[in-house]
């Protein structure tokens, strides 16, 4: 029997949801490298104005879904204060609304558990879902771009009278062996999961957003934790549901959508916003993506300023050139600068004479005066060669870079460094300057 | 030091504004691309510390309370204070329109009394200004002043358009002159007021039934010799937006000059407006802009010079926008031409139409219209 928490909550029928969201934000996203030093990668900033948490929260209001439980474990701080209290996305609410769901400390135990699996992570916050008594719990990530109608899911859902129900999206067969494929007989029924197989029977990838009926995936979180306390939701929940003949079916998404889960797939995905027609559209009057920012100013564009290709945010003033680059809020390139292909996030400062030539600079950086960043041979970097090895240079959040050095591609810095950590003003392509924890 | 604030936006403008005015309230007015001109008073407010603030509208209200539709954007959203709107109600004692600004303050007396702060903070809806109205209550205090009027020392304006005053070296004013043919002094009244809620209650039920309706005609000139008015000399930059086309469109002009951007966009405390959200600005392949402010959403395929662009503004291949303020939603077709002109709220410009004004006369276009 299900434990009812809602009187106890001060809820009642009234405001009951039919169906709430559990949104899993706690990956670090180590690929995006020092990206994601001090940030989840939900908070990690696209598309200039937004962070990538925004379009799943805006996708739930747009939907209908106004109540989100906010999962957060690595390096929190940044997503709690983005998050808030939700008043970005009109989720400030008497009823539901956003709720930032922290691992904790249990009663009669000694010290904390953090949230081993996606699936445990769930597991952990029974009690929370159990208060708002939902009929469906929605399952999502915070690491996709795209829009999504959950609402449209639900019905899919409710139709075919499922278990659990998991967006799909049809890739490329050659690319299918890279993602958990769904199996599907003609109705588009579930009969088998493979988790990146080496030989794909179907083209059809799980996109991580489940629909559950929540008293099926009670049932089977319970059972399946005392099996794996790791417990995910594609390695043992779902096949565990497959198993046991529970009804599961493949919702196909046809739109666009992007795992943002690397740093060329990062930069890519944001370079796609600067075509002329986008194959993912921001500027559509309905499904707007909600952010949360203080002020929204203008953005000055100097009479010795010329920019092109490019989106640029509120608040920035460009003196210098930009082109083909996505600039989020409040940049300030100066006269004589010049910055292509690159993504700058906000408030860093790029000074006269410096060329930034396909880079990522993360927030609140300086640049000084005739930085050249990004040239030289595209030598993958030596410390971690699978992360920076097409030739993107990244520079971590509140960096320095001293006047008049060069820097080659698939470097790394971070951190306020100083004209002597380079050897003869130069660091040389794959190369890495990362400061101690005191002087980030 | 507790105050409570009134805005007074009830104005009609339509004589000065034209067009602009003719389907809005003066204080609605889109501004510096993003902005409209209330937000600046209620910024002011908000960052003043006052907590509980009236606005009084009568004339077009629609356009204002679709901006004041929520009033967590100012941070007015609270259990302490709150803002508060004002339009004129029939009554049994009453059937008729604010008939002046005391009248309009009267007639909504029960805020005032109702209220336990010390001071009221009265300030006009339609002015350009960042100010911290404790410093103003400070020297109000400090002064004993019984009245404190808020003035500026103008430079190259037209004095006849404004309250012109005489001060005494007290800095008391002695004569005030509305809209002076001969102005005597160039000391002009911004119409902030600060004064005590007990002594603007009587002031109010004085006049008021005796057929006295005006704060400056009824209350200043009248009582300039009885009451201790003092003159608060602020320094910075000050526009009013409501006072005519020209300062209008000077107004958002001066966005494009450094110190006045930094006051208003970036530095604290900052100019709340109602967000948006709207997507950054995207610049295609023609697009060629200088010396040009720009809202969020807008797409740009040409040519852009000394302009004020607002939010959702498109501009089209080969068209060329220069001296001008388009406001939001403004759609330029192909090979265009816009100069000096003021384009309304989603004007649209067809595929090769050219369109100028002078640059002494910018030319205006009504909300929605088609050229």
């Amino acid at each position: 029997m299900l434990l009812k928490f809602s009187a106890l909550l001060g809820d009642d029928d009234m405001s009951k949801n039919e169906m709430i969201a559990m949104l899993l934000a706690g990956g670090q996203g180590s690929r995006l490298g020092v990206l994601t030093n001090k940030i989840a990668k939900p908070a990690v900033a696209f598309g200039g104005m937004y962070r990538i948490i925004d379009f799943p929260l805006s996708n739930c209001v747009n939907s209908g879904v106004y109540n989100v439980g906010v999962l957060t474990q690595y390096q929190p701080l940044r997503l709690n204060k983005h998050i808030g209290i939700g008043f970005a996305w009109d989720l400030d609410r008497r009823n539901g609304g956003v709720t930032v769901l922290a691992p904790h400390v249990k009663s009669g135990g000694d010290s904390g558990e953090w949230f081993m699996g996606t699936a445990n992570a769930i597991y952990q916050n029974i009690e929370y879902i159990d208060a708002n008594d939902p009929e469906y719990v929605l399952v999502l990530s915070g690491d996709h771009i795209y829009k999504m109608d959950y609402s449209r899911m639900l019905e899919f859902h409710k139709k075919n009278n499922c278990a659990a129900t998991i967006a799909v999206l049809e890739v490329p067969f050659e690319e299918a062996s890279r993602f958990g494929i769904m199996n599907t007989k003609d109705d588009d029924r579930i009969y088998e999961f493979e988790e990146k197989p080496a030989n794909p029977k179907s083209n059809l990838a799980s996109m991580g957003i489940y629909i559950f009926t929540w008293s099926k995936l009670r049932e089977a979180l319970i059972k399946d934790n005392k099996v794996h306390p790791d417990s995910d939701f594609g390695m043992h929940i779902i096949p565990k549901m497959l198993a046991d003949g529970e009804n599961i079916y493949a919702w196909r998404f046809k739109d666009y959508w992007k795992d943002v889960g690397t740093v060329e797939s990062y930069w890519q995905a944001n370079m796609e916003l600067i075509k002329t027609l986008p194959s993912f559209n921001l500027y559509e009057d309905f499904w707007k993506i909600y952010t949360n920012s203080d002020i929204q100013p203008p953005q000055y564009i100097a009479p010795t300023g010329h920019v092109k290709k490019s989106i640029i945010s509120d608040g920035c003033e460009i003196y210098g050139d930009v082109e083909s680059s996505v600039l989020s809020p409040d940049v300030i390139i100066e006269e004589g600068a010049f910055v292509k292909d690159s993504i700058i996030m906000k408030g860093t400062v790029i000074k006269s004479g410096s060329v930034i030539d396909r880079c990522v600079i993360d927030e609140s950086c300086v640049i000084e005066k005739n930085v050249k960043m990004g040239v030289g041979e595209n030598i993958p970097n030596e410390l971690k060669p699978k992360i920076y090895n097409t030739g993107i240079t990244v520079i971590g959040e509140n960096s320095f870079v001293p006047e008049g050095v060069t820097i080659g591609k698939n470097c790394v810095i971070h951190g306020k460094t100083s004209s002597a950590d380079y050897k003869d003003l130069i660091l040389e392509s794959g190369k890495s300057i990362i400061m101690e924890e005191e002087d980030l | 030091m507790k105050a409570i604030g009134i805005i007074l936006a009830g104005g009609n403008n339509e004589k000065r504004l034209g067009e602009l005015t003719s389907l809005r309230a003066a204080s609605a007015i889109p501004v510096g691309s993003c902005y409209r001109a209330i937000d600046f008073p209620l910024s002011n407010m908000s960052n003043s510390m006052i907590k509980k603030v009236a606005v009084i509208t009568q004339y077009n209200s629609r356009s204002l309370h679709d901006h004041l539709s929520s009033s967590k954007w100012w941070d007015f959203g609270r259990k302490q204070g709150g803002l508060y709107i004002f339009t004129p109600y029939v009554s049994s004692e009453n059937s008729f329109w604010f008939r002046g600004t005391a009248d309009s303050i009267y007639q909504n007396i029960s805020f005032l009394e109702r209220s336990n702060e010390n001071y009221v903070v009265i300030a006009s809806g339609d002015s350009i200004y960042k100010m911290d109205y404790r410093k103003v209550i400070e020297f109000h205090k400090n002064q004993e002043a019984d009245i404190t009027v808020v003035c500026k020392e103008m430079h190259d304006r037209d004095l006849t358009k404004f309250g012109i005053m005489q001060l005494d070296d007290d800095g008391r004013i002695t004569e005030f002159e509305e809209k002076p043919i001969e102005p005597q002094t160039n000391i002009a009244s911004l119409g902030i007021y600060v004064i005590s809620r007990k002594l603007l209650i009587d002031l109010l039920n004085e006049i008021v039934p005796e057929g006295r309706f005006d704060i400056v005609k009824d209350i200043i000139v009248r009582f300039r010799r009885k009451l201790n008015i003092k003159a608060y000399m602020f320094n910075g930059y000050w526009s009013s937006v409501g006072s005519g086309i020209m300062e209008y469109y000077n107004t958002n002009m001066d966005f494009l000059k450094e110190d006045v951007r930094r006051e208003f966009t970036k530095d604290f405390p900052y100019t709340f407006t109602k967000p948006k959200d709207e997507p950054p600005v995207k610049y295609n392949e023609g697009a060629d802009v200088t010396n040009t402010i720009i809202g969020g959403g807008s797409i740009i395929n040409g040519k852009v010079e000394s302009s004020v662009l607002f939010r959702r503004v498109y501009i089209g291949e080969n068209s060329v926008v220069k001296n001008s303020i388009l406001m939001e939603g403004c759609y330029i077709g192909n090979n265009c031409i816009v100069e000096n002109a003021i384009l309304d709220k989603q004007v649209s410009v067809s595929d090769g139409k050219h369109v100028s004004g002078e640059a002494e006369k910018p030319c205006v276009f009504k909300k929605r219209s088609t050229i």
